[in-house]
């Protein structure tokens, strides 16, 4: 079947896909996307988070077909081709909260959306709204300090803006 | 001669692949695409033992979309492989030896084309009695064997992989005994953890016009896994060439070969690129894992706390094929007693073979399991003796001048009394303020199963010691190749080492090390193939030591080129000069010259190895040897809830303290600690491949729990830098130690709170509640 969607503002579309496929495969295999990662393939660790129609969802658990017509952004499409990084990928960077960086791409899109939703999160906000994504290097200190970071950067850039 | 440069050494640069990484742009093994690529994949044994009585692949090869399918018949090559014995088939034959094993592989033009075929390839097995306990392996007249005796080169007969004994002092007799006042025994067991690194096994194999493959891998060794493939393939080393991709963690995992030799062998069969990805379940059964362990000790004290002896025995199964079995079993024979000073010891380490899945290297490598054994038992005696339990340690510590139970001193800064009190005298994190109670703070947290009644709080301390390097006289070294040249007006450094670069960061250090002996801004990081000498395994806690000290050497020789150049073209006399901010300094008269009018159109272009100090194999029966080349320590607290009533945990806060001897990049060094610690938190509480009648029962995501940001806590590090005069910078390698004593510390914490005995781990629910099993 054909699939056409909105990929990171852009429309696209792929020929060929099987109606099983997943959303990730279809990224990752079909569109040159490979930012999405594809680590449990069952929804547990979180890798493969996108956008789809503004909420976060495991990539790896939708199916192809379902995104016809539809938003999808991905970690390729967080950062601003203008202004650069995003301040959440800016503050990963910036903390040493990327190690092997394969659950990154997850955990940015995952936190983009946390912080989209709540400016100043808790810690105890932050491990719950982070809790779908596994990561097996940092132990989880530098991605808390990411996060912290990127929202203290936000909380600034609202006040200049006010 | 070094210089200070805020982006060399001791300083935190950011990682040079860091944007690649948070812009997804960063190319792991799975990432690798080719136009007219197939993918292969491997049909697997549903069975732990068997002999295999036919397989029929007729049906799949007709499969539209097929465009090969091989089993062992079709190895042009050496049928066999290994690390340290070459005991393991590159697909089976004759017999499977675990659940899990690759009988055939196929490639085709797309997963489900694949695994459709694989659906097709029929086999006949006989099942076998599987061998999976510790009597069952050692009686191989009633139980039979994992290997026939004979059945091929490099293992001559029974289901015992390697052994090692260390005797010291009197070693354990009755007199020794009858020396001390009080006497600690204990039985532990140590579950089946698995490495989890999050990238799954991949990469693809491309067949070269010259008959050769050309392989980007996800590996920690390049030149190591060469060897073993190219033999299979029937082609000379130099045809087979390996390029790093990017690695998604690997812990110990990737020490083993996996998907290598089957993409290779698919590529060479169809002339075309093949790309293998291994899912979850099947990464789990395409690794080997931390080996289980059954450890029996005996702890003899005097009254006043001074340990008199130690008698200790050690059991690891090693599963169906060696893998790095012989050095592990080393491992925890000689750090088995813990940085204890014992004067009399008697330890016999044993690896097995079993039906069970192999086991190999993981992060801290047989000394993860004698930890948690020697630190029960410091506890145990701390409660005997009515002692506090750091105490007892701190008084019974090696130090700088200690001779370990091998006979081998230890010749650098050993400060574990030191770590210990570090951690100790951390402020304890504040109590559960059960009147405010967020449920996300306490044991169970987002399932809402309790509102705090029935939690107990615990602290506890553990420490640990770890080998660096490769030992028992391997000639373990490491190859860096360095260039400098003037390019767009500005002096570069080109640094190229085989090392895979796993996530620890070593492609940050490399740029430190060569900005700090250049003098130079900007550093370009090779990517890491095979066109250089061998890095040595990226394991171990090793490269930032080997590779590290191959790039200061490399690059050093390129400066000494350099000053040779100006000493020959400008006659200068001076013994003072160094490189700094892209210029030759003298300290006596000041800048001299600019490295790029020094250099112009020279390109040095320099290739050093760097080799540690020899070490010698252990005497087989004593264990005497000088068989390390460094030791690292590590002492952790930690401070859980426990909600006795559901048998949950939550550790609250792991503290650690780490000496790293030079810490080369701060900020990795702590990230490296944190990781660390946490996998040896999830040891504790939860991780753990269980494994029935040799059957693999949780081969996945859910059901092979690793932590979470939830279950993990704060953990603050407190660093210490005591240099180790043998060692580049005075280095000593992070990665591992973390890894040991967090584990007995949590648990040692979960006992403070319940009383409980807690003789394994991990952990779980019904140990807590007394509802299953201990």
């Amino acid at each position: 079947m054909r699939v056409t969607f909105n990929a990171n503002g852009r429309e696209v579309e792929a020929d060929d896909v099987w109606e099983g496929e997943s959303l990730l495969f279809m990224l990752r295999e079909r569109l040159g996307l490979p930012g999405s990662k594809n680590a449990c393939e069952q929804g547990e660790c979180g890798s493969c988070t996108v956008y789809l129609d503004g909420a976060p969802v495991c990539s790896c658990l939708v199916a192809a077909g379902q995104v016809q017509g539809r938003e999808v952004r991905t970690v390729e499409g967080l950062a601003d081709p203008e202004t650069g990084l995003d301040d959440v990928q800016q503050a990963f960077v910036d903390a040493g909260a990327v190690q092997c960086g394969f659950c990154t791409p997850g955990l940015l899109v995952q936190t983009h959306d946390l912080l989209e939703r709540n400016e100043q999160p808790s810690d105890n906000d932050i491990r719950e709204a982070l809790s779908g994504n596994l990561c097996r290097c940092t132990g989880y200190e530098k991605i808390m300090d990411a996060v912290r970071l990127a929202s203290a950067r936000k909380c600034s850039k609202s006040e200049v803006s006010q | 001669m070094t210089t200070a440069h805020p982006d060399g050494i001791g300083g935190s640069p950011l990682r040079p692949d860091g944007i690649l990484k948070v812009t997804g742009q960063f190319a792991y093994s799975s990432d690798m695409w080719h136009e007219d690529m197939l993918w292969g994949m491997a049909l697997r044994s549903p069975h732990a033992h068997a002999r295999i009585l036919s397989v029929d692949t007729s049906e799949a090869v007709k499969h539209p979309g097929v465009y090969a399918v091989m089993t062992y018949d079709d190895i042009p090559g050496s049928k066999f492989y290994g690390l340290e014995i070459k005991d393991q088939p590159a697909l089976a034959t004759g017999k499977i030896r675990y659940h899990g094993e690759a009988i055939a592989i196929v490639a085709a033009d797309h997963p489900e084309t694949a695994r459709r075929a694989l659906a097709k390839i029929k086999v006949e097995y006989e099942l076998l009695p599987t061998i999976t306990t510790e009597e069952q392996c050692l009686d191989p007249e009633t139980y039979g064997y994992v290997h026939t005796p004979d059945e091929y080169k490099g293992h001559a007969s029974g289901n015992v992989v390697h052994s090692q004994k260390v005797v010291s002092g009197l070693g354990v007799t009755d007199e020794v005994r009858a020396m001390a006042d009080v006497v600690i025994k204990g039985d532990y067991v140590v579950g089946m953890q698995d490495q989890a690194f999050l990238g799954p096994e991949s990469g693809m194999a491309v067949p070269a016009e010259d008959g050769g493959i050309d392989l980007y891998i996800a590996t920690q060794w390049l030149h190591v896994d060469r060897e073993q493939i190219a033999p299979v393939l029937g082609l000379p080393e130099n045809k087979v060439r390996l390029t790093l991709a990017g690695v998604g963690g690997a812990f110990g995992g990737r020490e083993d070969l996996s998907m290598q030799i089957h993409a290779c062998l698919l590529a060479q069969r169809t002339g075309k690129p093949v790309k293998i990805v291994y899912s979850r379940e099947e990464s789990f059964f395409g690794h080997v894992h931390r080996h289980p362990a059954k450890l029996t000790y005996e702890t003899g004290a005097t009254r006043d706390g001074k340990l008199v002896y130690c008698d200790a025995r050690i059991v690891l199964d090693g599963g169906a094929y060696a893998s790095a079995s012989p050095a592990v079993v080393g491992n925890a024979a000689s750090l088995g007693m813990g940085p204890y000073e014992i004067p009399n010891v008697n330890m016999l380490a044993v690896a097995l073979y079993s039906n069970n899945p192999s086991c190999g290297a993981m992060r801290g490598f047989g000394a993860v399991q004698a930890c948690f054994a020697y630190e029960a038992q410091m506890d145990k005696l701390a409660a005997e003796l009515d002692m506090d339990p750091v105490e007892l340690r701190q008084l019974n510590a090696v130090e700088q001048g200690s001779i370990m139970p091998t006979g081998q001193e230890i010749d650098s800064p050993a400060p574990v009394a030191d770590l210990l009190r570090r951690v100790k005298a951390l402020p304890l994190p504040a109590p559960l303020d059960t009147t405010h109670l967020d449920i996300r703070e306490i044991p169970g947290a987002l399932s809402n199963t309790s509102h705090g009644e029935g939690i107990v709080r615990g602290v506890g301390y553990a420490v640990g010691i770890k080998n660096v390097g490769f030992s028992e006289g391997f000639d373990d070294y490491s190859t860096a190749r360095v260039r400098l040249e003037v390019i767009g007006g500005e002096p570069v450094a080109m640094v190229h080492t085989a090392m895979a670069e796993v996530g620890q960061g070593g492609v940050t250090v490399h740029g430190q090390i060569a900005r700090t002996e250049l003098g130079v801004e900007r550093v370009t990081i090779h990517p890491a193939n095979t066109e250089v000498g061998s890095a040595g395994s990226t394991s171990a806690s090793r490269q930032t030591y080997m590779t590290g000290g191959a790039v200061k050497l490399a690059a050093e020789a390129v400066r000494n080129e350099l000053l040779a150049l100006g000493r020959k073209r400008y006659g200068w006399t001076y013994n003072d000069l160094s490189l700094v901010g892209g210029k030759v300094v003298s300290a006596s008269a000041g800048v001299l010259v600019s490295i790029v009018d020094l250099l112009g159109d020279t390109v040095i272009d320099l290739t050093r190895e760097h080799h540690h100090r020899p070490t010698v194999p252990f005497d087989k029966e004593t264990g005497q040897g000088f068989g390390h080349v460094q030791y690292t320590f590590c002492a952790h607290r930690a401070v859980v809830d426990v909600d006795v009533e559901l048998g949950l945990v939550k550790v609250v806060e792991l503290a650690a303290a780490q000496d790293v001897g030079k810490a080369l990049n701060p900020l990795s060094v702590v990230g490296q600690i944190q990781g660390g610690s946490t996998q040896g938190l999830g040891l504790a509480v939860m991780e753990e491949i269980i494994v029935k009648d040799g059957k693999v029962r949780n081969p996945s995501f859910t059901d092979y729990l690793i932590p979470t940001i939830l279950d993990t806590p704060p953990q603050p590090v407190e660093v210490l830098e005591l240099a180790d005069e043998h060692a580049p910078y005075g280095l000593r390698g992070v990665g591992e130690a973390p890894t040991l004593s967090s584990t007995p510390a949590v648990v040692a914490a979960i006992r403070q709170a319940t009383g409980l005995a807690l003789n394994r781990v991990p952990v779980r629910p019904e140990h807590l509640t007394g509802t299953g099993e201990s």
